[in-house]
């Protein structure tokens, strides 16, 4: 909408030094992955409040449970198969038991990882975190949505997983549009369907979806999920009973994650409608380009385009 | 120091020792050999050096604690309730239903527990980046914290035992309460941690091993430890499991015990 792709862990990295050079409690913890995750220009200009633990993910979240006990708003970040599966216990305990202000951040999300493969592809980091209590689960679709969302985690006390892809990205929303938790987007209405998708991979192909259903005489509404917890089911719910129809869209197993949500509140809230998940389905990730992936993981906009058709 | 202050030191260690026995013993079960060997440790730590005020427990310039093994909560309930943190009589709530004092440390319902610990191995790791919180606060406050032997078996003691070398950490004060036993046995059976002062040694922190029952020797070496520049210290304690406690002193079974109040009397008069 507003300007070519830029790299998210770009924007990462400027909002943090935006935030770090007026709020001297903001710090950045690593585990040896700042060049992946873009801290380095962070690094050089606030050596003090860049702490590296080595290739050592459970000390990381702990260190940063640790730093935040003293009044400190770390940012820790990692691939998120490491942030969910490998530092969970510390981050369950130590950050979110303990009631302490991590924000954690989880890059190279679901089919994201490419060519690091299965061993590094987390479709599950979702379903964990979803039941850690009174966790916020964000994962911003764009750069300006990623901007805002790491303001908004710096100035709410509270822990925050941070779900993140690192490479550019197109923008959906204008400069200055304003975000909050637990609120959803209606990027396009819609008559038939609602496509509920969550990051910048499935929004991306969730419009792309909506465009081919078009062509196909179907309408259809797109929602930007953006916080999977809280979610906002009430947007959601409105724009399904509007449709009749839901396909949720997440780059994560089919189970425990958006679709997992989106169904225990529309079930809850009595709203009968036809329903699909669109997401991994109960697979292993693997190696490969991001297109053989979305392909081989059927999370295209063709998939959606057939589920949606198949209902 | 003075044989005065040594004396007083032996009697703040036998009393928090009774309350103790008395608090676990009046629920009936808890964790009481691995609170056993660590009393005169606390009673050092909270009596000379930690820097703290029991009525504002939160004081941002506040010294830290951080009790990583977190089972011996009751041990640093009873020094927290001595130290006027909270009323003696919260000692004899330890985990009824809804109390503040659970079995394992945590700092949400607490008053004076700096770090919710009893996932082993994780309070370490928090503390070192309480210390490093601290060193960019630059304001000469300190992290002291005590992790077992068997919680030493925890990879993630050793990521942030190198974390804190290589930041060089010399406002982290730790001790290893040895007292050589785990829950399955003697961890020299279960799983050896030999020659532990050589270990942190090669880590790159400042080491020293004293008698962890002999509260001089150890005022001695954290008085020293504070000076130390340049690395974080770690202070084995060489210490017994159940120490002082008459029924189950070096006993492995002390790890997690149910005793009576006939027992709690038993030990109370042997200590007297």
């Amino acid at each position: 909408m507003s300007d070519a792709p830029k790299e998210m862990r770009a924007v990462y990295n400027e909002t943090l030094m935006e935030l770090a050079a007026v709020n001297p409690n903001i710090v950045v913890v690593e585990a040896d992955l700042m060049r992946a995750t873009g801290t380095i220009p962070f690094m050089k200009a606030f050596p003090d409040r860049a702490i590296n633990v080595g290739v050592a993910e459970a000390n990381l979240v702990g260190v940063a449970s640790g730093l935040s006990s003293t009044g400190k708003i770390p940012f820790a970040a990692t691939f998120a198969c490491f942030a969910s599966r490998r530092a969970y216990d510390q981050f369950f305990l130590s950050s979110n038991y303990a009631k302490l202000n991590v924000k954690l951040v989880g890059t190279d999300p679901g089919v994201m990882a490419v060519f690091n493969g299965g061993t590094h592809m987390p479709f599950e980091d979702l379903a964990l975190m979803r039941v850690i209590p009174d966790l916020t689960i964000v994962e911003p679709s764009d750069p300006v949505s990623l901007k805002a969302f790491i303001k908004l985690a710096a100035a709410r006390y509270g822990c925050v997983y941070l779900r993140m892809p690192r490479k550019p990205a197109p923008s959906f929303y204008p400069a200055d549009e304003s975000f909050e938790f637990g609120k959803a987007k209606l990027l396009r209405e819609g008559k038939d369907v609602v496509l509920v998708a969550l990051g910048a991979l499935m929004v991306a192909e969730a419009l792309k979806a909506a465009d081919l259903l078009k062509v196909k005489g179907v309408s259809a509404a797109v929602i930007d999920v953006l916080t999977l917890k809280p979610l906002d089911g009430a947007l959601i719910g409105t724009w399904a009973k509007k449709c009749g129809k839901v396909v949720t869209m997440e780059n994560h197993q089919a189970i425990g994650g958006l679709g997992s949500a989106v169904a225990e509140y529309l079930m809850e809230n009595g709203i009968a409608v036809k329903f699909a998940r669109q997401g991994v389905k109960d697979l292993f990730g693997e190696v490969g380009t991001l297109d053989y992936l979305q392909a081989r993981f059927q999370l295209t906009a063709a998939d959606t385009v057939r589920i949606v058709e198949s209902l | 120091m003075e044989p005065a202050e040594r004396k007083e030191l032996e009697a703040l260690a036998k009393e928090i020792r009774k309350l103790t026995i008395d608090e676990i013993g009046f629920l009936g079960v808890g964790h009481i050999g691995g609170s056993m060997s660590v009393i005169e440790a606390l009673s050092v730590i909270y009596h000379r050096h930690l820097r703290y005020d029991p009525k504002n427990p939160n004081k941002a310039d506040r010294d830290r604690f951080v009790m990583s093994k977190g089972h011996a909560g009751p041990a640093v309930y009873a020094m927290l309730a001595h130290k006027g943190f909270f009323p003696q009589d919260w000692l004899h709530t330890l985990n009824v239903g809804g109390t503040n004092l659970p079995s394992h440390c945590d700092r949400t319902k607490t008053p004076g527990i700096d770090m919710s610990t009893g996932s082993l191995g994780q309070g370490f790791s928090a503390a070192c980046g309480i210390a490093l919180g601290q060193r960019m606060d630059k304001n000469g406050t300190r992290t002291y914290c005590i992790i077992g032997d068997g919680e030493s078996n925890e990879g993630i003691i050793w990521e942030a035992a190198m974390t804190a070398a290589h930041y060089k950490l010399d406002n982290l004060i730790a001790f290893t309460d040895n007292n050589k036993m785990q829950i399955d046995g003697v961890t020299k059976d279960i799983m050896s941690m030999d020659r532990l002062l050589e270990r942190w040694t090669s880590f790159g922190w400042n080491t020293v091993e004293v008698d962890g029952h002999n509260v001089e020797a150890i005022d001695r070496a954290v008085t020293e430890a504070k000076a130390h520049q340049g690395q974080p210290s770690m202070i084995i304690l060489d210490t017994i499991k159940g120490k002082g406690c008459s029924f189950c002193e070096g006993k492995v079974e002390s790890h997690n015990l149910a005793y009576t109040m006939d027992q709690v009397r038993e030990a109370l008069a042997a200590l007297n």
